[in-house]
């Protein structure tokens, strides 16, 4: 069997009375996008911050190719860091920066690379994107779409092997919505990165994921490919995914 | 019957001291909350301050930032600086003139000018204006960073958001207030020239001499020592208070927490320069 990428093992976590992981064991295969689901507010950010090192854990542990996250010496640890990617959900664009300052940022200050070597980069990744023309412009002059891609070329211009997608496609159209999602995926096929996505986007997120896992009330209920979320018989995944899906027929 | 009345009485007056012991709890555990976190906002801004002075001295040296946030800091707070200068240089010429012209020495103007603003209000009054003016903005600045989680983005980039933020503004600040200071010392003695020769009469020959006379360098430097410590205070507090934003949740969180902990940074900081002002001055005498 694969060795997974990335694993959780009885990850628990909790902020005063509140326990938002009660045992979390998730499995994250290199070179595969992984979707989460599960209800919002059940923890599935959380576990994406716990995976960058944003927050730290009660008990349990977190070992990258087969290596305890905790235990790793400062270098190690630098290291994933450094080839690892997080886009938030808000984008989090630094808005007294100017859109190419924005995507240069973590070349600028974390690689020894020249300036030119910066620039060419920054305009490469601008480029895939099709975001050329706005560098000199701020977030506050972006639209929502813009600034998604924005935050996609900030998060793939260090050529990262993992990266974690905090719900990509929040405020966005449901064309805006496809495009992220195509995105994610021709540019997890070309890079061939890691990809984590939390996403309430059901059923579209099972189309470019290769597995799914469901978070509910702390725990996994769920993991799999697409088509085995779809079959599944466990209750609360076939009412979250239905649910989901009804609503969306209503509307 | 008996034992059953004393059994009641017993577990009733149990039950009384078990509820004033709960009510005397209730009381007292609010206070030790708050006590353990006033200490722990301490001991978190010492560790902030330590970590700004530390990332400094790692290399490569930020010039560029440090650059930019002196023009901020500094440049751009001159304005400011010369009109509070020379207006409280020409408020002290006219109190000064009118108090020593009662004992006849009105000739000793330019010393009380001088030494005035060079051993207290130079280095007070500017520390304060630049709190208001720069610190203000250091700490909403960071607190909206932190808010929008622009702070969490620089942790996933690997970049040392203490040094990014912080550090550069330490040294800018350490560059800026002595100048500022100095700025300010010059343009008061200037005020007081004002009002005190052009206005009210003084002989300008004597009022400059009295200057040059009464101002010892020990009262330079001292009034430089102060600059410095106050640029410390100002920025670790407006910047501490902007960057743990979300901690300080009983000012209310979002921009409602920006607010509160931008008015906080620059009442804290006031306070504060007082309270050195004090210190270094009885460390200096």
């Amino acid at each position: 069997m694969t060795q997974p990428f990335i694993e959780l093992k009885n990850v628990k976590k909790r902020f005063g009375s509140n326990r938002v992981m009660q045992g979390v064991d998730l499995l994250i295969f290199k070179g595969e996008i992984t979707a989460v689901i599960g209800k919002s507010g059940c923890g599935k950010s959380v576990l994406l911050k716990h995976i960058i090192g944003l927050e730290t854990l009660d008990s349990g542990v977190i070992s990258i190719a087969g290596q305890d996250l905790s235990a790793m010496d400062r270098e190690a640890r630098k290291r994933f860091k450094q080839k690892t990617s997080y886009m938030f959900q808000n984008n989090a664009l630094f808005d007294s920066l100017n859109v190419f300052d924005n995507i240069a940022l973590p070349l600028a200050e974390g690689s020894s690379l020249s300036k030119k070597e910066i620039r060419d980069r920054v305009l490469m990744r601008m480029e895939q994107l099709e975001i050329m023309g706005i560098e000199g412009r701020y977030s506050a002059q972006l639209s929502g779409g813009m600034r998604k891609r924005v935050a996609l070329a900030r998060a793939l211009v260090t050529d990262p092997d993992v990266v974690l997608f905090d719900e990509p496609t929040t405020g966005l159209d449901p064309v805006r919505k496809n495009a992220v999602h195509s995105m994610i995926k021709a540019y997890q096929e070309r890079f061939g990165f890691t990809a984590v996505v939390v996403s309430h986007e059901i059923p579209e997120i099972f189309e470019i994921a290769q597995r799914v896992a469901m978070l509910d009330k702390g725990r996994i209920v769920f993991q799999g490919s697409p088509e085995q979320i779809k079959e599944s018989t466990i209750d609360v995944v076939r009412s979250f995914i239905n649910g989901i899906e009804e609503t969306n027929r209503e509307f | 019957m008996v034992i059953g009345w004393k059994h009641g009485f017993k577990s009733g007056g149990e039950t009384i001291l078990k509820s004033s012991a709960e009510r005397l709890i209730n009381k007292v555990e609010p206070l030790g909350a708050m006590t353990l976190g006033r200490v722990q906002s301490v001991g978190r801004g010492a560790l902030f301050f330590l970590q700004g002075l530390f990332q400094i001295l790692v290399l490569p040296i930020q010039f560029s930032k440090i650059l930019e946030h002196t023009w901020f800091i500094g440049t751009k707070s001159m304005v400011v600086i010369v009109l509070t200068g020379i207006f409280t240089g020409m408020v002290l010429g006219l109190q000064g003139y009118y108090t020593l012209v009662r004992f006849g020495s009105e000739g000793m103007l330019g010393s009380a000018v001088a030494l005035t603003l060079i051993r207290e209000l130079g280095p007070v009054l500017t520390a304060i204006m630049v709190t208001a003016r720069a610190g203000s903005a250091m700490a909403a600045e960071i607190g909206v960073m932190r808010i929008s989680e622009q702070i969490d983005a620089l942790e996933t980039m690997d970049i040392n958001p203490v040094r990014y933020l912080f550090s550069p503004r330490i040294v800018a600040a350490v560059i800026s207030f002595p100048l500022l200071t100095a700025l300010f010392d010059v343009i008061g003695i200037f005020g007081g020239y004002i009002t005190g020769s052009l206005l009210l009469g003084i002989n300008p020959g004597i009022y400059i001499y009295r200057v040059k006379e009464s101002v010892l360098m020990a009262d330079i430097t001292g009034g430089f020592i102060k600059s410095l410590v106050f640029s410390l205070v100002v920025t670790t507090v407006c910047c501490n208070r902007g960057f743990f934003t979300h901690l300080h949740s009983t000012g209310g969180f979002g921009a409602k927490g920006v607010s509160h902990s931008t008015t906080t940074a620059v009442v804290h900081s006031c306070v504060l320069i007082l309270v050195f002002d004090y210190i270094i001055t009885y460390l200096l005498l």
